[in-house]
């Protein structure tokens, strides 16, 4: 393992995240606080409790995801489509490193940024409703793994992206319906029955489900399923960039 | 001498089936200065990104202090450099972070004393605080050269690195390389400027749609090509060639005040003396003679165009 080469793609890649460090910490903690004045007061004045959980205390998992998983993509797919758009990738590839150096490089730096990031939710939603969690190493566990497998979805999508349109394409529009739709600000238990069959199709409802469950020991599907789901999601990702480098598709010609 | 760099029947075909290089094989010797000279389009690039990993070759091989480029790439890439054509590099990063970033990437231990000793040669210490997207063009490209000297390369690759430049920055250019030889690093460029590869070079390869055409020490060439011209110029101008001067093969010039005399510098006579006595004997008046070294450039139109016919 060239282990100089990671922290040196590690460092560098952080290096920019700390560069606007004021920005990265001030945005979550603003979106937070919206969600909270809007969907808490507006919406949770009229639903107000799911399953003993006040609705702004239920909402808080959901939140958390909806924020790590898009960071996680963004921070992934630019940090690695930057490089090729600069052109700067060729040092990466004339560089004695193989491809697992390169993922952990990139994917580990930019899930330390989405980790952080919704830490700073965590903190920030905590002087808003009250918060208790149930399964403290769970939570740690399906944070840090969401973070992980997103991260890994970001760099395909980085590198198979060939324009800045594309980049934004698989956050947009397949990454946000489904986290809008995976129960994020709602119970899936609240949907009609034939909904509540079509959901169990949507791979963030597990997602979701076993974060929330670290909280409040609230489930809608259970919760081995969840860990289950996740752990295959960022086995399919690995497994396609395991490919990617071995064919070196869109990066080496 | 050593060889550092060996390629065998190197052939690269890209994705849409052009066949960029069609069979090079090339010995680079430990130390030298190498110039690949070739018009654009030739596989000068193509060639480096090969050695360099940056595209996978399509079969032939490579060696690199004895390592093969796929099998051992760690080991083959850890003793290369590569200053690319295009300028590349991250705007809003600082010059000492980019070039640390560079050493670390390429698995050596951090050493800012290094880096700093990089950074001087190169001028640019100065400039070490300073982002990229505040340098000019000429310091950016310096800046790729230190990022390829940052990890202490024994073989260092220069893909045109004056195409574009003012003259001063060649100037500076050719000094680096001459420093860096002087260093011990064995020293690879591609060009299509002929007046950098006669500056620079110790070898000369020329390269044309793939293929290496020669490669050969610099004076050799000159000299083995190099074929001298003198022409008499007349004080009055003629029509035709006389008949007693047919043996010379003489060319008349279009406004037919001057002949033109080819001849080869290594032939054991050059034919000047009789050519003369019997320009005189033809009643001739001379105004002047002039003689003309047929540059690196003539000889590199020469086996372009042969190659192309
Ligand atoms: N990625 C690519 N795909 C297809 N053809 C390419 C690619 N890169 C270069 N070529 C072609 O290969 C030939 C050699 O290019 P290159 O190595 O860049 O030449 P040079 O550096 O001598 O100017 C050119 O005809 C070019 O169009
Ligand atoms: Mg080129």
């Amino acid at each position: 393992m060239n282990w100089a080469a990671i922290a040196a793609i590690y460092r560098f890649e952080m290096a920019r995240f700390f560069r606007t460090l004021a920005q990265s910490f001030i945005s979550p903690v603003l979106s937070t606080s919206l969600y909270f004045v809007v969907f808490g007061t507006a919406i949770g004045s009229r639903i107000q409790e799911i399953e003993g959980v006040s609705y702004g205390a239920f909402i808080v998992p959901g939140l958390i995801m909806l924020s790590v998983v898009m960071l996680s993509i963004s921070n992934a797919s630019f940090g690695i489509y930057f490089p090729k758009f600069l052109g700067t990738v060729y040092e990466l590839l004339s560089a004695p490193v193989n491809f697992i150096e390169i993922v952990i490089g990139y994917v580990g730096a930019a899930a330390t940024k989405a980790l952080f990031v919704g830490l700073v939710i965590l903190v920030t939603a905590s002087f808003f409703v009250d918060l208790r969690i149930e399964h403290p190493f769970a939570m740690a566990a399906f944070l840090v793994l969401t973070c992980l497998s997103f991260s890994l979805l970001g760099f395909i999508v980085g590198i198979w992206a060939s324009n800045f349109e594309q980049m934004s394409l698989v956050p947009q529009l397949v990454v946000t319906p489904l986290i809008f739709l995976g129960g994020t600000f709602y119970s899936i238990s609240m949907l009609p029955p034939v909904w509540q069959t079509v959901t169990l199709f949507n791979p963030v409802v597990y997602l979701i489900s076993g974060f929330r469950w670290s909280f409040y020991g609230l489930a809608d599907v259970p919760v081995g399923l969840s860990l289950l789901a996740i752990a295959g999601f960022t086995g399919l990702c690995l497994a396609v960039i395991w490919w990617i480098f071995r064919t070196g598709w869109r990066i080496r010609s | 001498m050593t060889t550092i760099l060996s390629i065998r029947d190197l052939r690269k075909s890209y994705a849409d089936g052009f066949e960029a290089l069609k069979g090079v094989s090339l010995d680079i010797r430990e130390g030298e200065i190498l110039a690949l000279l070739g018009p654009n389009g030739a596989g000068k690039t193509t060639l480096i990104s090969t050695i360099c990993g940056i595209t996978t070759p399509t079969s032939g091989s490579v060696t690199v202090g004895g390592h093969d480029i796929q099998e051992e790439f760690r080991a083959a890439r850890q003793m290369i450099g590569l200053v690319p054509q295009e300028i590349a590099l991250e705007p809003f990063e600082k010059v000492m972070n980019t070039v640390r970033f560079s050493r670390g990437l390429f698995g050596k231990r951090a050493n800012d004393g290094r880096i700093e000793e990089v950074l001087r040669k190169l001028s640019l210490w100065d400039k070490r605080r300073n982002a990229i997207k505040e340098l000019s063009g000429g310091m950016k490209r310096r800046v790729l050269i230190a990022k390829a000297l940052a990890h202490d390369p024994r073989v260092l690759f220069l893909d045109e690195p004056t195409a574009g430049v003012d003259v001063e920055l060649r100037k500076d250019m050719w000094e680096i390389v001459a420093e860096l030889k002087a260093a011990g690093v064995t020293i690879i460029l591609t060009t299509h400027y002929i007046e950098e590869a006669e500056a620079i070079a110790d070898r000369i390869g020329v390269i044309n749609k793939g293929e290496l055409l020669l490669v050969e020490d610099k004076a050799k060439l000159m000299a083995r090509m190099g074929r001298k011209q003198l022409d008499v110029l007349l004080t009055r101008p003629i029509s035709t060639i006389p008949a007693s001067l047919a043996r010379h093969n003489l060319l008349l010039g279009a406004a037919g005040d001057v002949l033109i005399y080819t001849y080869d510098t290594h032939a054991d006579r050059t034919g000047i003396t009789t050519l003369l006595n019997d320009v005189a004997e033809a009643g001739l008046v001379l105004r002047d003679v002039v003689t003309r070294q047929s540059s690196l450039e003539e000889i590199f139109v020469t086996l372009v165009k042969g190659e192309t016919q």
